[in-house]
């Protein structure tokens, strides 16, 4: 019996590995508003990827999908080849959220405590503590920790039942800067070991250093799916810049790449899609000097992708909801 | 493509769901201990009710009077036996109140724990803290030598008053469910002092104006504290005191798990 079922584990694992995320077509509705709009998602083992977007773009609403808090108004979603509730049950799956979520008269020992004693399996409270590094303030309320420790003890719960996929949702939000990074190096060390993460944020820089995979989300649906580099190149390249005196834009025209040429008494700017083959062309076959390669920065794509102006969108709401 | 798809997946096939939704008894344990931390749900439940026994069950002018197989201190005691259990029960159940205003309901929705589970710990954790309060307004009976009536009814009567208080968890479930956590303890203490004065536990409905005693008698605690009194007064039992606990045990309940449903709807 034992080792038809490792059988099966390990061919699962080599045939079809089951993907950690699995969403098909999802939409999600609040009566008129349409909070998702069609997410095809899919997210392998030992991936960390970010879901990046603006307020209101839809990360909230399909986190919880994944967690099966809610349910989706269509579409298929599979965590782990299963119904997500049954991955909870199992402890495939667990979430480190916003806010709330503890009880402030509990101590943070007895909250892991409370939560371990719910699993079939899980790690003993003194590991989670240490894991998350709050060990010195097991015997602490609640109430009485900060909001960093609090988060810090969210994390903590998350870990307990050693799950393959860890979910945040704006981990982050209302830390200092050293809290943010403390956590995250929590979060990273962990991640070594094989977990998946996925995780939400509208910290562009958070996404940019800690993911491995970037989805930007905008009014429910996916606009970009890729590593930070590709997310930027895909926003419009980078801007070739050189001297490169007495030249007219009408003779860099055909510069390999270039979107647009832009001359500003001695020096050039050539925004490119690909900034290789314009740089080796302006130094071979021109004699610019002083050359530089720019990439648009994470925020400026996340701007470019994103934040397209309302009179379109609107437009596109009105049409979609005749 | 982004996508690092590794060679062979996690193996989960040892991964299992718990048994019974979650249940077990370090949450229950840890419940009890929650509920006992609050000092203010222990004096109110606990102390208030020996207080008012000590006060009203002893008094010289009729403690010693008979009344039915005992005597009156006995018939006090009961009352307020009765009083604690409901206070506890329902304070007890009320917490959902405070859970759910902290998110911790929410949370629990990330864990095995079926929502079965969670209302059975919540039921027992309540059955507990009305143990102690039926036990110490008992005890201060005892030790007090004026409260008389046989064993065997003393002993019949105080499971009767703790079984009863379940009543009251259902209770305290519906309105942690129904009021929002701010000022549900407040708001339950006026609550069960005007039902216990409806129920005759401080004043016998008998002694109200016949209009009011018309009320009174549908109120939650007329029937229960009628059926505790039963054994000690001999006079047997009313059908009507038992549609009323009935009555207001399907309410109860029906309302809670209604309530609760809709707390956690997946929307």
């Amino acid at each position: 019996m034992t080792a038809t079922s490792t059988d099966m584990g390990s061919r699962r694992g080599q045939d079809s590995a089951p993907l950690a995320v699995d969403l098909v077509g999802i939409h999600k509705n609040f009566g008129p508003v349409r909070a998702v709009r069609g997410v095809d998602l899919k997210v392998a083992s030992g991936e960390i990827v970010a879901i990046l977007g603006p307020n209101g773009a839809g990360k909230t609403s399909t986190i919880d999908i994944i967690l099966g808090l809610s349910q989706p108004s269509s579409g298929h979603v599979s965590v782990y080849g299963m119904q997500p509730r049954q991955a909870v049950n199992r402890g495939l799956v667990s979430a480190v959220m916003q806010t709330g979520g503890l009880l402030r008269d509990l101590t943070v020992y007895e909250t892991l405590e409370y939560t371990a004693s719910l699993f079939a399996h899980s790690q003993s409270p003194r590991e989670a503590l240490e894991s998350a590094g709050i060990a010195q303030i097991a015997d602490r309320r609640v109430g009485k920790c900060s909001g960093g420790e609090q988060q810090r003890l969210r994390f903590a719960m998350a870990l307990l039942s050693d799950p393959e996929l860890l979910v945040l949702d704006e981990p982050t939000s209302g830390m200092d800067v050293e809290g943010r990074r403390s956590f995250w190096a929590a979060i990273r060390k962990d991640a070594e070991q094989g977990r998946t993460v996925f995780f939400a944020t509208h910290y562009l820089e958070e996404a940019d250093a800690y993911a491995d995979r970037i989805v930007l989300l905008r009014h429910g649906l996916i606009v970009a799916d890729g590593t930070a580099a590709e997310i930027k190149a895909k926003a419009g390249g980078r801007t070739v810049r050189a001297t490169l005196p007495g030249v007219t834009e009408a003779e860099l025209a055909d510069v390999p790449g270039a979107d647009s040429v832009e001359v500003r008494g001695d020096t050039v700017l050539v925004q490119s899609s690909d900034s290789d083959a314009t740089a080796r062309y302006l130094l071979t076959r021109t004699s610019a000097r002083d050359l530089e390669i720019a990439a648009r920065g994470i925020e400026e794509a996340f701007l470019a992708l994103t934040g397209d102006d309302e009179a379109a969108n609107s437009a596109a709401g009105t049409g979609e909801s005749e | 493509m982004s996508v690092t798809s590794p060679a062979v997946g996690p193996d989960i096939s040892h991964r299992r769901a718990p048994a019974l939704g979650g249940f077990n008894l370090t949450v229950l344990k840890l419940e009890i201990r929650r509920l006992t931390r609050n000092r203010r749900t222990v004096i109110i439940a606990i102390v208030l009710p020996v207080v008012f026994f000590l006060l009203f069950g002893l008094n010289k002018a009729y403690a010693l009077d008979k009344d039915g197989h005992g005597n009156v201190s006995a018939f006090v005691m009961i009352s307020l036996a009765l009083y604690g259990a409901v206070i506890a029960t329902t304070f007890a159940g009320a917490m959902v109140s405070m859970e759910r205003a902290q998110g911790w309901s929410r949370q629990l929705r990330l864990t095995p724990l079926s929502p079965v589970a969670y209302i059975a710990i919540k039921i027992l954790t309540a059955l507990t803290l009305g143990a102690c309060s039926v036990a110490a307004v008992n005890i201060a009976g005892l030790v007090t030598h004026k409260a008389s009536m046989p064993v065997g009814l003393w002993i019949a009567t105080g499971f009767s008053v703790w079984i009863g208080s379940l009543l009251f968890a259902a209770f305290g479930l519906f309105l942690g469910y129904l009021l929002p956590a701010e000022n549900v303890l407040q708001l339950l203490g006026l609550i069960l002092a005007l039902l216990s004065f409806a129920g005759g536990l401080f004043i016998p409905v008998s002694q109200f104006a016949a209009g009011v005693r018309d009320i009174a008698k549908w109120t939650p605690l007329y029937g229960l504290n009628q059926l505790v009194h039963t054994p000690l007064l001999g006079n047997g039992v009313d059908w009507t005191w038992v549609v009323n606990v009935i009555a207001w045990l399907i309410i109860f309940t029906s309302g809670a798990v209604w309530l609760m449903r809709r707390d956690t709807a997946r929307v």
